[in-house]
């Protein structure tokens, strides 16, 4: 049986699920239910300075896009950070801690962009017996008007300074949070690398408006018919938050710096994407927000199910393995050549593919032959571009094939070349090296 | 109590109220909105859509789908009332099952089509509950129009000729319109007085009149039709019943399923219709179907469908053949009705000979059998009035004992058209007929325009 114990920064979980700083970790008794469910670690819902607690709307914190079942497709959500009393959430955590050696009991954290806040805070934090904390940069909507949050994530030099700070003034590791809301990723993570963070989180949530109301012209969610951004999160934000992670795993400065990843982990196979990207574990909200806390058994046993089919043994078997695969596109292989191929036994002649391909893409697939209705590819038209793949609602039923080196590729009339070649050195490129 | 349910002999009051309202409740629940959506995220949207070609009227049945996907209810009704304004009876009665919900490609692909008969009548039944009107006349041409039955084809022939400015006059035979929409098929299947609702729905645009009580051939003739309108449509379906002609079948006791299943629909008490304790049904196609299982909701004992060929020769589609036997129907082939036989003055049993194929021909055996029965519906079959033509007979053209029509539905005489059950191919389906009566009236329309 594979062994999906955890150890990232040195931080021991039984597992690498841990459940993202947000509502779901806010308070003893959340969190006691997430562990007895089986959760490997929580990251305590962000902590501010010692003061007046923080003020939510009392309307709605949160909006949705569904997929026609109901299904819930992304999440969006204009919360705050907690609003309970400092004391008491630190009492709290140093109680959950005691009781629950074996997890991981990250602290999130918020204050105003000045050493003194860090610097008060940080011995509290330090004191519940916590074994990391995360600096919340990412926060989107609320704090950010207020400095905080991602206004401090999106300016590199601003979280360089802090993790310095926290790095100066605690022992425990500091883990800083991205927000996805930059052009470029990997300026905020290396920023944190050189403050000296020990690792980087994410992707926080990227602000949104989920819908608006066509009744009210209100964006959703609306409180008393206005609507602000909210930070969007869930199933539908997975593809950009694995981009990212890939990006700070293959960026030559970064990729030594340990990803805690988070964005849409939904089951054990978004989880074990992100593993191969370059996360050392990952963090989830959304999932266990719509679904409660029991899905972790699925992602427990589905990780290490997959794990011993493949003969993977620890996490480190995992870690990372995609990321010598990510490369640009000028290094692409331009002889790689596939055509798509339709399983006749199993197409049920929908005609999505060729519409698709008629109306958008390059005209080759066909929709009748010899007065029968027919989809098959016309290899002379095909470029390969995987459309008809995308659309044709049967799985497996159109493949991509690639053809074998030596082959004539009906399309360009050329024989497929066996050497590799790309961009870089094309004849098309004013700037090629061959 | 239901105190004569075990009673022999043929009866009133077998059942409690109670299960007379369960038993004649709508039989496809409609969909509610969330069960809607789900349904209709399961079509694939298809290029140029088996389930639309399958469709007798060409509904293009993806794009209303997705129109109900989208919230967009309104609008998929007026996808669906574009080709058929029947579009909600036909939502309820149409044999889904073997047309456009056979060529579901879900259907070849797991063997669950996409619920599109529910969807159709999710999308029209709020359109008419909303009592949105999508079409306007045209401004008024002044040509007359005679339309002879309110039947599906005649309906829809008369909405289409006023959509293009011109009169309508429906004349029809019967106290209400609706033809077998009204008549004919099972109380079940359209609950709530739908055939009457949706005639209003259709007549609310405006140059139509219907005439009751008007029976061609008794009351007008073809020649009176014709001297005073521009064009004639006839569709008046197939108003005679091919009679059971065997030894007994003067007993009193055996009826025709055609009148039965009309009494029905026309009761507001079933508790007050007379069912028998053993019924026996002689038939393989729908109106078999219909009078057996409607026998067995009143509250019939034993109720035995005979058909003298073999279940794949049957006209009711399988489906309908496997609703009958839920409800507790036996279904019997290679039986061909002999001998009715009496006791003490009344029905006692019916004896069948069997029957077999041979080089295609059906031919008995020989050896018999005999039911017991109290109560013998005949759905052998219906067929065109001769009396409807009077002296015409002579001049319009039969085909296959019906009226012969071309591909623009002219019959041999000039300035008459004809469309639904009563055509050569008439496919007695209530969306074939309104496919004639549109097209029909497309071709009316040029032919008086021109």
């Amino acid at each position: 049986m594979a062994d999906i114990s955890s150890n990232f920064l040195g931080i021991k979980s039984p597992n690498p699920f841990w459940l993202a700083s947000a509502p779901p970790t806010d308070k003893a008794y959340n969190v006691e239910r997430a562990f007895e469910a089986g959760w490997g670690g929580v990251v305590w819902k962000t902590l501010g300075e010692e003061g007046p607690p923080v003020v939510n709307v009392n309307g709605p914190r949160y909006g949705a896009i569904w997929g026609a079942d109901r299904r819930l497709l992304g999440l969006n959500n204009i919360e705050l950070i907690t609003d309970r009393d400092l004391y008491v959430n630190l009492r709290e955590i140093k109680e959950v801690k005691k009781k629950w050696p074996d997890r991981a009991m990250i602290v999130s954290i918020m204050v105003p962009c000045e050493e003194a806040a860090w610097k008060a805070i940080l011995p509290l934090v330090e004191e519940t017996g916590a074994d990391g904390i995360e600096l919340n940069f990412g926060c989107p909507h609320g704090m950010s008007e207020r400095g905080m949050g991602s206004s401090v994530g999106q300016v590199p030099e601003y979280i360089e300074m802090v993790a310095r700070w926290c790095k100066a003034n605690t022992r425990m590791p500091v883990i800083v949070k991205l927000t996805p809301n930059i052009t470029d990723i990997r300026y905020p993570a290396r920023a944190a690398q050189s403050g000296g963070a020990d690792a980087v989180s994410l992707i926080n949530t990227i602000s949104s408006i989920t819908s608006v109301n066509l009744d009210s012209f209100s964006p959703e969610p609306s409180i008393d018919g206005k609507g602000s951004h909210g930070g969007y999160c869930g199933p539908a934000v997975k593809p950009i938050a694995l981009n990212m992670v890939a990006e700070i795993a293959r960026d030559p400065e970064t990729n030594n710096l340990p990803i805690s990843g988070i964005g849409g982990v939904t089951t054990w196979r978004d989880a074990a994407e992100f593993l191969a990207l370059g996360a050392g574990n990952v963090q989830v909200c959304t999932a266990a927000m719509t679904y409660g806390f029991k899905i972790v058994e699925e992602m427990i046993t589905g990780l290490g199910n997959w794990m011993d089919e493949q003969g993977h043994k620890t996490l480190d078997d995992v870690i990372g393995r995609a990321v010598p695969n990510v490369t640009d596109w000028q290094y692409l292989n331009l002889n790689y050549v596939s055509k798509a191929k339709i399983n006749q036994d199993s197409c049920i002649k929908c005609g999505r593919c060729h519409i698709a391909c008629e109306d958008t893409s390059h005209q080759a697939i066909t929709s009748m032959i010899d007065g029968y209705r027919k989809f098959e590819i016309i290899e002379e038209e095909c470029v390969g571009c995987n459309l008809c793949v995308n659309v044709c609602p049967v799985e497996n039923c159109i493949t991509m094939e690639q053809l074998p080196a030596g082959s004539m590729d009906k399309r360009t009339g050329e024989s497929v070349s066996k050497v590799y070649a790309n961009w870089t050195q094309h004849p098309n490129n004013p700037s090629s090296v061959s | 109590m239901n105190c004569n349910k075990l009673k022999d002999g043929v009866k009133s009051n077998r059942l409690s109220s109670t299960e007379y309202q369960e038993n004649f409740s709508d039989i496809h629940p409609p969909l509610d909105n969330h069960e809607a959506l789900v349904e209709a995220d399961r079509c694939y949207f298809c290029h140029d859509a088996p389930c639309m070609t399958a469709c007798p009227t060409s509904i293009d049945i993806p794009m209303f789908i997705r129109q109900i996907a989208t919230g967009n209810k309104l609008g998929s009704a007026k996808t669906i009332f574009d080709q058929n304004i029947l579009g909600g009876m036909c939502a309820r009665v149409c044999p889904t099952e073997t047309l456009c919900e056979e060529a579901c490609v879900r259907e070849v692909a797991e063997g669950k089509p996409v619920k599109i008969g529910l969807l159709q009548r999710h999308a029209t039944d709020e359109a008419m509950a909303a009592q949105a009107q999508f079409y306007e006349r045209s401004k008024t041409t002044g040509k007359k129009i005679a339309i002879v039955g309110a039947g599906p084809a005649g309906l829809a022939c008369a909405h289409r000729l006023s959509m293009h400015g011109h009169e309508a006059t429906i004349y029809d035979a019967a106290e209400k319109p609706g033809g077998l929409n009204e008549y004919g098929i099972a109380t079940y299947k359209t609950v709530g007085n739908f055939a009457q609702t949706e005639v209003d729905y259709i007549t609310e645009i405006g140059g139509i009149e219907l005439k009751h009580g008007k029976r061609l051939g008794k009351d007008m003739t073809l020649d009176d039709l014709k001297s005073q309108y521009d064009a004639i449509f006839l569709a008046m379906g197939l108003t005679d019943v091919n009679e059971l002609s065997i030894q007994g079948s003067d007993i009193n006791g055996s009826e025709d399923a055609v009148d039965f299943i009309s009494n029905l629909r026309q009761s507001d008490n079933f508790s007050e219709i007379n069912i028998g304790r053993k019924v026996v049904v002689i038939g393989g196609g729908m109106t078999a179907i219909d009078a057996a299982i409607q026998a067995k909701l009143l509250g019939a004992e034993d109720v035995t469908i005979c058909y003298r060929r073999g279940a794949e020769h049957m006209n009711a589609s399988q489906y309908e053949q496997e609703l009958a036997t839920a409800k507790g129907v036996i279904i019997r082939h290679w039986l061909q009705p002999k001998t009715i036989h009496s006791k003490n003055g009344k029905l006692s049993s019916i004896e069948f000979e069997y029957t077999q194929s041979k080089d295609g021909k059906l031919t008995p055996t020989g050896e018999t059998m005999a039911i017991i029965t109290d109560q013998i519906f005949v759905a052998i079959g219906q067929r065109l009035a001769m009396s409807d033509f009077g002296k015409s007979e002579k001049i319009i053209k039969f085909e296959k004992g019906r009226i012969a029509v071309d591909s623009e539905f002219k019959t041999s005489i000039d300035g008459v058209w004809a469309g639904g059950d009563c055509i050569a191919d008439g496919e007695d389906l209530t969306v074939s007929a309104v496919a004639h009566g549109r097209d029909a009236a497309e071709s009316i329309n040029r032919t008086i325009q021109s």
